[in-house]
């Protein structure tokens, strides 16, 4: 029995730890585009077309990573291979 | 229960072949997609008094035609056929998500990984289509052999990138709606639901832009050379 504990404790630990240390640098190159953007911006309304869309695009590059770290989670959470070996064999 | 993904869903089943709700919803979007466009396009005008249909689609696509002429500054209606389309059915089934009983086919991974394998393809097609078989591969080889599978890394990882991005987008949309309603049901869905339909459709633009950007760069990277190499005479 202590395995399985182990498996679930394990799991929902690193789940909670995936997306929280994932989502800091994410956060943080997020912000840093974000207020470079605004900056540029300020100093060019003209061009203010180009940089949303260049900053949109990046930002979705940057989030891609956090986004990597949330499909982790949630896979560890719901969709966990070896939980599922688990009730499988205490199941079966 | 929450589903993590739409394939789960089992909605017709006929001895090995079974029919799940991602199969189904993407036909339905289709289906809506030439419905719509057949409708707009059956009374085309030309002069003045245009149906408002046809106004729609001319709008969806001239705005199309120049969006992609700013990002790849080349001709446009190349890339118009490709990354429009992806545009439409991503953006079509992402804003179909606050229909009740509609689940996006783009928050399975199946559909997004499908769609990025489309552009994976995509892009030596076009850059063969432009340079020719050996100076497309030749380029894969610059500056030195050597970079020859970080390039191929480089295309894969980049593809990975593509599906992944749009499923977690998506999925987590829905998932975030499944879970508020389970917890506050009143209010505070209906607003995450908002915020889902502005994701949606930041993410089937940036999809179609990315698709645009991958292929416009392995067609046009020579010219900017040549271009550079006119400069340098030309000094």
């Amino acid at each position: 029995m202590d395995g399985i504990i182990d498996i679930g404790v394990a799991s929902i630990y690193v789940a909670g730890l995936t997306i929280a240390i994932g989502s800091i640098g994410p956060a943080i190159g997020e912000a840093w585009a974000l207020s470079r953007a605004l900056g540029a911006i300020a100093q060019q309304p003209d061009e203010a077309n180009t940089i949303i869309r260049t900053l949109f695009v990046g930002m979705a590059m940057v989030e891609s990573t956090a986004i990597y770290c949330f499909v982790i989670s949630i896979i560890l959470i719901f969709a966990n291979p070896f939980w599922s070996y688990v009730v499988a064999q205490t199941g079966g | 229960m929450v589903e993590i993904s739409p394939d789960a869903i089992i909605i017709w089943k006929l001895g090995q072949i079974n029919l799940n709700a991602t199969i189904i919803f993407t036909w339905v979007v289709m289906a809506l997609l030439v419905l719509i466009s057949w409708l707009a396009t059956r009374k085309l005008a030309v002069e003045p008094p245009l149906s408002s249909e046809q106004n729609l689609l001319e709008t969806i696509v001239a705005y199309m035609r120049s969006q992609i002429h700013e990002i790849t500054q080349q001709d446009p209606d190349r890339y118009l056929l490709f990354s429009g389309t992806l545009f439409l059915f991503i953006s079509v089934s992402n804003v179909l998500a606050i229909v009740p009983g509609f689940y996006p086919p783009t928050a399975s991974l199946s559909t997004t990984a499908a769609l990025a394998i489309c552009v994976f393809f995509a892009v030596p097609i076009y850059g063969i289509a432009e340079h020719g078989t050996s100076a497309y591969i030749k380029r894969y080889m610059q500056p030195t052999v050597f970079m020859l599978p970080f390039h191929i890394i480089g295309e894969v990882s980049r593809t990975l990138a593509l599906a992944v991005r749009l499923f977690g987008n998506i999925m987590s949309g829905t998932m975030i709606v499944a879970v508020l309603i389970s917890v506050v049901p009143l209010f505070l869905p209906v607003l995450m639901q908002v915020l889902g339909l502005l994701i949606g459709l930041i993410q089937a633009y940036i999809f179609a832009v990315l698709a645009t950007v991958y292929i416009a760069s392995a067609t046009s990277k020579q010219q900017g050379k040549e271009q550079s190499d006119q400069h340098k005479r030309g000094i």
